[in-house]
């Protein structure tokens, strides 16, 4: 945690958790996403959807989705700008389980090249957010380190091959998560690094047999 | 960022460094920026605080209605120089007002430590200001005395009122604000945590109750009692007056109050002022909006 994590953010009210939080996880969906949302079926769980509209939180998930920050004071007026660019959004209540964090929603996201995701993220606290499954796969990482997200055929060496690359890129990691659907399936590694992943190492992996998707977020 | 203010203290005193020095350094490091690079990004937060006392508008209410323009009747009632509290206090009581009502209006603000509580350190921080004409260096400097503060606070107890009650927003709150008012009354690093102390101490056990779960009722008036009482707090501490509980045990004692606190009064909603025939009312009407 840092200062500015304490003394900040700065951003548009009423809650840091229920707005700030809301906007971050319509933000990490629209950068997992990686293109623009043509279409968004927005889940609200437990308190999101309990006080979610009395916080704005509605209108704070949809300002993220369009890549609208959590500073910004155009969130108040984010379904009129989702019209004007041209994104369909429906939002309802669901329920996601009694394990899964009270502020949680569920997005499934359409890109307009046709791209689809779906991802479960929580905001836990202060603005922060923690992704934690992205297409059925269970995940844990904030979005606030550089994060690469690699989804490959679950067969042995691909850990080794993976941080074999990043090692030559004097890239370092700071955690580390392997998850897969079922044995012999297909596997996500979520790596969180502490510095910006380059262009090339990307290209690279993504080429890399049984590579099935390659997906990178910059860091904030 | 650092889990003891002994710790701060001791390091303040052994370097032979200001207590806001020590949080900055730490935190540059964190960060891998240089100190300067941090202390100018926490001067840009100090103009997002003034802009969000600057952008209040008096006209507009929250999307419950239950919050808008009381801050006016504050500043009113200061024109006609009819404040009990006098003008100082009356100022730092407008602006805890505006701060929070905008923020309850989804207006800009600074979450210090939360959005909930954002009125306080604004209130006094600008008022004060005005009143010394402190630098805006200064004042950074004491935004990161606050936040060396809160994280310690953070880091021994909670700054969420899910987990600890509004004693974690408002008096976490409270208690960074009356170390940053403490050091601008050139008051040493002992003085800083002496002052969050007495601050804190005072506002232990509040309970987090909102009505129909939004950030408005109690929350925005709570911004007044926590700036008032930083002042307070750093008055007494700047007269002599010391904590006869050393502050770090007062972080632990909200920790341990906040773990003992019934999950109704900890932002469900559900008891307290949210649970009174009043506040059950006005949660079936604002559910029917919906």
């Amino acid at each position: 945690m840092l200062i500015s994590d304490i003394i900040g953010p700065v951003m548009v009210g009423p809650s840091s958790s229920h707005t700030a939080g809301a906007v971050r996880i319509g933000n990490i969906g629209l950068r997992l996403l990686g293109t623009k949302v043509e279409r968004a079926d927005i889940g609200l769980h437990g308190s999101f959807l309990a006080t979610g509209r009395g916080h704005g939180t509605d209108k704070a998930i949809v300002a993220g989705l369009l890549g609208i920050a959590v500073d910004d004071e155009r969130i108040p007026e984010s379904f009129e700008i989702a019209g004007e660019q041209g994104m369909n959004f429906d939002i309802h209540g669901v329920d996601l389980g009694p394990d899964l964090h009270p502020n949680s929603a569920r997005l499934i996201l359409t890109g307009t090249n046709g791209k689809k995701i779906e991802l479960i993220a929580s905001s836990i606290g202060g603005g922060r957010i923690r992704v934690n499954e992205i297409d059925g796969i269970q995940v844990n990482f904030s979005g606030e380190l550089p994060t690469l997200i690699v989804h490959n055929e679950d067969k042995p060496g691909y850990v080794a091959e993976v941080t074999s690359i990043l090692e030559a890129e004097s890239v370092n990691i700071a955690t580390l998560q392997l998850n897969r659907s079922k044995r012999g399936g297909y596997a996500v590694m979520v790596i969180e690094c502490d510095q910006e992943v380059p262009k090339d190492a990307i290209r690279h992996l993504e080429s890399l047999e049984g590579v099935l998707r390659v997906t990178y977020i910059a860091g904030e | 960022m650092y889990d003891s203010v002994d710790e701060i203290i001791r390091l303040s005193e052994e370097k032979k460094k200001s207590f806001w020095e020590i949080v900055a350094e730490d935190d540059a490091r964190a960060q891998d920026i240089s100190e300067e690079e941090d202390l100018k990004r926490m001067l840009s937060t100090y103009q997002a605080m003034r802009e969000s006392d600057l952008s209040y508008d008096p006209k507009i209410h929250s999307t419950s209605g239950l919050v808008g323009a009381e801050a006016q009747k504050i500043a009113d009632r200061r024109a006609r120089k009819e404040m009990i509290c006098g003008d100082f206090l009356g100022s730092v009581m407008e602006r805890a007002l505006r701060v929070a009502e905008s923020n309850a209006c989804m207006k800009k603000i600074v979450a210090a430590p939360t959005a909930g509580s954002c009125g306080v350190m604004p209130a006094v921080l600008l008022s004060l200001q005005e009143k010394y004409g402190y630098t805006d260096e200064k004042m950074a400097e004491a935004l990161f005395v606050a936040g060396g503060i809160g994280g310690v606070i953070a880091c021994r107890a909670s700054l969420a009122g899910a987990e600890g009650g509004c004693q974690a927003e408002i008096g976490a709150a409270s208690a960074m604000t009356a170390g940053a008012a403490v050091y601008l009354q050139g008051g040493s690093a002992r003085q800083i945590a002496n002052a969050a102390a007495l601050a804190l101490k005072s506002l232990l056990g509040l309970s987090c109750d909102p009505v129909a779960g939004l950030v408005e009722v109690p929350c925005v008036k709570r911004n007044v009692i926590g700036a008032v009482n930083a002042l307070t707090s750093a008055d007494m501490t700047m007269a002599g007056i010391e904590s006869k509980i050393p502050p770090d045990e007062v972080f632990d004692a909200m920790g341990s109050i906040g773990r003992n606190m019934d999950e109704s009064i900890r932002e469900t909603g559900i008891g307290g002022l949210a649970g009174t025939p009043t506040g059950r009312k006005i949660r079936s009407r604002i559910r029917g909006m919906e």
